[in-house]
């Protein structure tokens, strides 16, 4: 075989599966998804035993922060789909407008969130705290499963950032187009799951009353 | 090889319909803020968490387009939560009898 | 299809990778399929090596009571090591990554699988785990000596390197995850023209089980070992009983990954057999739907009775009575295939070739390891039985007597197609012979040690345990040499071995359609499926075509 035809073959070997590649994120989806119901098992367990001393601990938290960012991460939730069909409908201005305001809210998402712990460390409550370890047990373990919970969840913000910056980059570079955007629509899928998931952080830690 | 049917058309879903759900999400929102005020003893953790399902079953079905897309998707889905839901259901057995 | 005299113009996927690179670096950076199964073959055959020599090491302490040759903490160390290697280096990956990566694609007719790079990348991604594994070795602070398994409170109070050798397992869960994934989408997605879900072999089945398992199982231990290392790390109060936690809540999470684990172990191996055996007795397989179907119950039974490692830890005794009787259903879709196994070769026109006689020994120790696995799984005897040598030599008789022997039947069976050269078959039948004395001879001893009532991961012994302990040494050598000599043979025949025929076995699947070695897209042309996997009918045209 000449290098020519080689470049060929391997043209060929590469086939272009978008169902196939959309169906591998579903997959991983679920591993996400298995993932925190690990912790969510753990959560049902420390709260069936702990019941009482969980509503005392959720009184720190602060609700109207925690709303706020529910109404912030839903609203990402619909930007980045508006996105997608925007793509689809071949209008890359507005998903471009679409991808940058699920950045922003991503963005202020993180930054009520950091002052939200921010305030939980100024009254001595992290991990490992001598004024965490002086309340009850069930409360240590509401605040354990709380900066673990939160924190992992973050983490998953951060990289779902990383991914629409690089989306965002692929339409603004018309790599992204109508007719081939499942990179942005498993990136969609990805913030989805981030938003699906605090939907049961939410009630779960700061509406326990 | 099944490529052919990368090139089918795609389900556009309209940006009215994203509004709509997005409203729905937040009106949930702000019952199950409202809701959780009220003293409604054990009832209340039952009601946040049916709020949730609700929530999460339009983000899956209309925001990740799991009801206009591959029907093997729907149960693939399925055999998550289910095994999820066994891993929940088992290990009650345990914990509530202990 | 492939043509045998067209195949000797053709490159084979050696001489032909997916880039211009070549040498070393086009294998290290090779997205086809079969360059990444050798690739794992090598790393998990060493780390097999190690892992028998580690268990060689554990064995000769045993032979007197008392120190032998090294003291508490390093036996600690060994048998931990021991576990981890063998468990998340050898076992978990080894059928699926190896020969799963190999013939998956080949035996359901496509040119790879359906996410190469991300292949490549699960290979890469297993390498930087074992190398953590190691590196937590040497480390200030010492080797890992909690066991496999980890248990809280112990592994959060330990002070040697725990935190980086559970990330290891967390790194190599990743890549696991990974090759699951990729799997369930070749599958679904890359079968050719004519390949329906009945017609897939059943190595594919089984593979695809195992595939569901490595994505829904896995993220479970990847959750428990973040847990704890931010628990040592951070003093997060979550399984610490200090602390308020549940340390029965981790050996749920830790189980409800690593039982469903077991099956990522033994299913593939399953898969091989159903290969093996109709091949050999050029039979097609009796129950074809009964098998293919019993692996989707497995995989999913295998999820519903991960408590059973928890019967003496202070469960609830309804659970304890719930999930006995749920153990004794994963006999059933094992007894489904056995039973099927034994029924394909009645009447067959039974050639003994050295993987048939790997099957068969197969099938005598896994029915032992299994057999075993009822009196532990019974809930009073597992009282009895827990924590003693009874459950290492089960695990052992299911783990290396079921996996570990397939493992090497399947390296017999399908070396030929791999890399085109054939093997001494005197040597290879010697190799069986004397594995299967010296596996029993080392393991057996165990069932009734355990019995007499010696606990599990003991360096020390009563006197009167002496002389089985002694008779499971001697077993140790001499399985360690017929180690040597099994794959002594076959490196040797790597270099030395006469170029083999491009179907030597009279395999009916696909990938005896294609040439040995196969090309780089595995086939000349994408076949078209016709006949059922095992219709050896089909045998005379392929004789015809070369």
């Amino acid at each position: 075989m000449s290098h020519n035809e080689h470049a060929i073959a391997n043209e060929q070997h590469v086939h272009r599966d978008d169902t196939g590649a959309k169906m591998g994120m579903w997959l991983f989806l679920f591993t996400e998804l298995l993932l925190f119901g690990g912790m969510f098992l753990i959560y049902a367990v420390y709260r069936f035993q702990f019941s009482d001393q969980f509503r005392v601990a959720a009184l720190e938290l602060n609700t109207s922060l925690g709303t706020l960012n529910t109404i912030i991460l839903l609203t990402s939730s619909l930007t980045v789909a508006l996105a997608i069909t925007a793509i689809q409908k071949k209008n890359k201005f507005f998903a471009i407008i679409n991808l940058v305001l699920t950045l922003f809210f991503a963005l202020l998402f993180m930054v009520i969130k950091y002052f939200e712990w921010g305030s939980k460390f100024e009254h001595g409550i992290y991990p490992g705290s001598e004024e965490l370890l002086n309340k009850q047990n069930g409360e240590v373990l509401f605040f354990g499963l709380y900066y673990v919970m939160t924190g992992l969840h973050g983490l998953h913000i951060i990289i779902g950032m990383a991914l629409l910056f690089w989306i965002l980059i692929l339409v603004m570079k018309d790599k992204i187009t109508h007719d081939n955007f499942v990179k942005m629509e498993n990136s969609g899928l990805y913030w989805h799951l981030v938003d699906l998931i605090w939907i049961f952080l939410f009630p779960l830690f700061y509406l326990i009353h | 090889m099944h490529n052919n049917d990368s090139k089918k058309e795609h389900h556009v879903t309209g940006y009215g319909t994203y509004l709509l759900v997005w409203v729905a999400l937040i009106g949930l929102t702000s019952i199950t803020v409202t809701v959780a005020g009220i003293d409604f003893g054990m009832v209340a953790l039952a009601i946040a968490l049916l709020i949730a399902a609700i929530k999460s079953s339009l983000v899956i079905n209309i925001f990740m387009h799991i009801k206009s897309d591959e029907p093997i998707f729907k149960v693939f889905l399925g055999v998550s939560l289910f095994t999820l839901i066994v891993i929940f259901v088992l290990t009650a057995f345990d914990v509530i009898n202990r | 299809m492939a043509n045998e005299s067209l195949a000797v113009e053709e490159k084979s996927f050696y001489e032909e990778g997916t880039s211009k690179r070549t040498g070393l670096l086009g294998w290290l950076t090779s997205t086809d399929h079969k360059r990444i199964g050798l690739l794992y073959l090598i790393a998990i055959t060493v780390f097999f090596l190690v892992g028998a020599t580690i268990g060689l090491l554990m064995r000769l302490e045993l032979i007197s009571p008392g120190e032998t040759i090294m003291a508490a903490q390093t036996y600690n160390a060994l048998f931990t090591l021991h576990g981890v290697i063998m468990i998340f280096l050898f076992i978990i990956p080894g059928l699926p990554a190896i020969f799963g990566n190999f013939f998956l694609p080949i035996q359901i007719g496509a040119k790879d699988v359906a996410f190469p790079r991300l292949n490549l990348l699960s290979w890469y991604i297993y390498i930087i785990g074992a190398a953590l594994a190691l590196i937590s070795l040497v480390l200030p602070g010492g080797p890992i000596d909690t066991g496999w398994t980890f248990y809280i409170p112990y592994s959060v109070r330990s002070t040697t390197n725990v935190s980086l050798a559970i990330f290891s397992a967390f790194v190599l869960g990743f890549s696991s995850i990974l090759t699951g994934i990729n799997f369930i989408t070749t599958v679904h997605r890359m079968r050719a023209p004519g390949m329906g879900w009945f017609k897939m072999p059943l190595f594919v089945w089984s593979t695809y089980s195992t595939a569901w398992i490595q994505v829904i199982a896995t993220p479970v231990i990847a959750i428990t070992i973040i847990l704890v290392i931010l628990e040592r790390t951070f003093g997060v109060g979550i399984f610490d009983p200090a602390l308020g936690g549940d340390p029965l809540l981790f050996q749920h999470l830790f189980w409800i990954y690593s039982h469903p684990a077991v099956y990522i172990m033994i299913l593939p191996a399953m898969g091989v057999v159903s290969e093996i055996i109709p091949t050999f007795a050029r039979r097609t397989i009796f129950g074809y739907k009964a098998i293919a179907f019993s692996s989707l119950a497995i995989a999913f039974v295998g999820y519903l009775v991960w408590a059973h490692h928890m019967f003496t830890s202070g469960i609830s005794d309804t659970a304890r009575a719930i999930f006995s009787f749920l153990t004794f259903i994963v006999a059933l879709p094992s007894g489904v295939k056995v039973f099927n196994w034994v029924a394909t070769m009645y009447k067959g026109s039974i050639d003994p070739k050295p993987p048939f006689l790997w099957v068969m020994s197969f099938i005598f120790l896994f029915s032992i390891g299994g057999l075993t696995g009822l009196v532990v799984g019974a809930l009073a005897l597992d009282v009895h039985l827990h924590d003693t040598y009874f459950v290492v030599a089960h695990f052992h008789y299911v783990m290396f007597g079921g996996t570990g022997t397939i493992f090497i039947a399947a390296l017999y069976y399908w070396f030929p197609k791999m890399f085109g050269k054939t093997y001494n078959i005197k040597i290879a039948n010697w190799g069986v012979a004397l594995f299967f004395i010296s596996f029993n001879m080392l393991y057996f001893p165990k069932f009734i040690l355990g019995y007499m009532g010696q606990p599990r991961r003991y360096y020390d012994y009563l006197p009167e345990f002496t002389s089985l302990q002694v008779i499971s040494t001697v077993g140790s050598w001499i399985l360690y040499a017929t180690l040597l000599l099994v794959f002594g043979n076959l490196v040797y025949s790597l270099f030395k071995g006469k170029k083999s025929t491009g179907n030597p076995w009279g395999g009916v699947t696909l990938e005896w359609h294609t040439s040995s070695p196969p090309p780089l897209e595995n086939f000349h042309e994408i076949p078209k499926v016709t006949h059922e996997p095992y219709d050896f009918s089909q045998l005379k045209e392929m004789k015809h075509e070369s």
